[in-house]
């Protein structure tokens, strides 16, 4: 729990990142709900990919880890872990398990 | 500014030009290099060895705060029949030109579009439009570049990223050492203008698509020599 916590500060310091460069009506709210990817979004194609980009950075930076986070794994799901800020965390969390479970 | 395969040729002469025009530079090669400078930072990687670029570009990131320029140098050439070429030989000639270029155009793409400025520069070569016999697997990875260029030159131009190549002829490197004389005459004569490239005419098309004011240039291929 504390460690889903955390990935989802990660994922709202890329959202303030990619606000910044976002026009008022498009910006993210930061929340688990918040939905990334789909009709319902305020993102288009690139701020998702920005998004994506510097949530990697974000966790490069913070939390010492290399991820991909648009793997092969990420693009067979049948639930696209890019829907909402909460899967997103979920499938971070997941990479990360993996990762340091060698 | 990244420079790819920085240590010797091409890649070593632009090292020191940019150096010496101010930039700083991080450059990339297989080997150390012994270029000394205060603005550069050498590398020792592959560059289709993904973990260590990416953790190239997380230093550049932390270290400089971002990236304005990248030149994709690095290459390796192949001189063979069709008939005898080894596959292995083939594809560490993909591995260098084509996925090389790709990684490095991804990682530093990334870094370059949260400030939304980036200008890129990949190689080609002359040998592409001059459908050179004897180096097939040289010109297919170097047609790859120039299709990888204009793919991603819309794919990041809402970034304000520019992606442009410059296509030498034959250069004075070690890459054409083992080109016999008569081999290169021939070659010349297939040019408008029959000589060698020089190092300063490949550095004068990059300063032109590095500026500032070449926003609007992007998914070119400038070849020399009037190929």
């Amino acid at each position: 729990m504390a460690e889903t916590e955390r990935i989802l500060q990660f994922i709202y310091k890329a959202i303030d990142e990619v606000n910044e460069q976002l026009p008022r009506k498009q910006r993210l709210k930061k929340s688990r709900d918040t939905v990334l990817y789909g009709e319902s979004s305020k993102l288009d194609s690139l701020g998702l990919v920005m998004l994506i980009v510097a949530t990697e950075q974000r966790i490069e930076d913070d939390f010492g880890l290399t991820l991909t986070l648009a793997s092969e794994k990420a693009l067979s799901m049948k639930n696209s872990p890019f829907k909402t800020v909460e899967s997103l965390a979920e499938f971070i969390l997941t990479l990360v398990k993996d990762t340091s479970n060698g | 500014m990244v420079i790819t395969g920085a240590r010797k040729g091409i890649g070593g002469y632009l090292v020191d030009y940019y150096v010496k025009k101010g930039f700083r530079v991080v450059g990339c090669s297989r080997n150390a290099n012994d270029y000394k400078s205060d603005l550069y930072r050498h590398f020792c990687l592959h560059v289709s060895d993904e973990p260590k670029v990416k953790a190239m570009f997380r230093d550049i990131r932390r270290e400089y705060g971002g990236l304005d320029i990248l030149i994709n140098n690095a290459g390796i050439a192949s001189m063979n029949s069709f008939l005898l070429t080894p596959l292995n030989q083939v594809r560490s000639v993909l591995d260098t030109n084509v996925v090389g270029t790709f990684l490095l155009c991804r990682e530093a793409a990334k870094i370059m579009a949260l400030k939304r400025y980036g200008r890129i520069i990949n190689f080609t070569t002359a040998a592409v439009p001059l459908k050179l016999e004897g180096e097939a697997s040289y010109v297919a990875s170097k047609a790859s570049v120039v299709s990888l260029t204009e793919v991603l030159a819309r794919e990041l131009a809402d970034m304000g990223i520019t992606v442009n190549a410059v296509g030498p002829t034959l250069v004075e490197t070690d890459l054409i050492r083992s080109v016999p004389q008569t081999k290169i005459r021939e070659l010349l004569k297939r040019q408008a203008i029959g000589r060698l490239s020089r190092l300063e005419d490949i550095s004068n098309v990059i300063d032109f698509f590095i500026r500032p004011e070449s926003e609007f240039v992007t998914g070119q291929v400038i070849f020399l020599g009037g190929v």
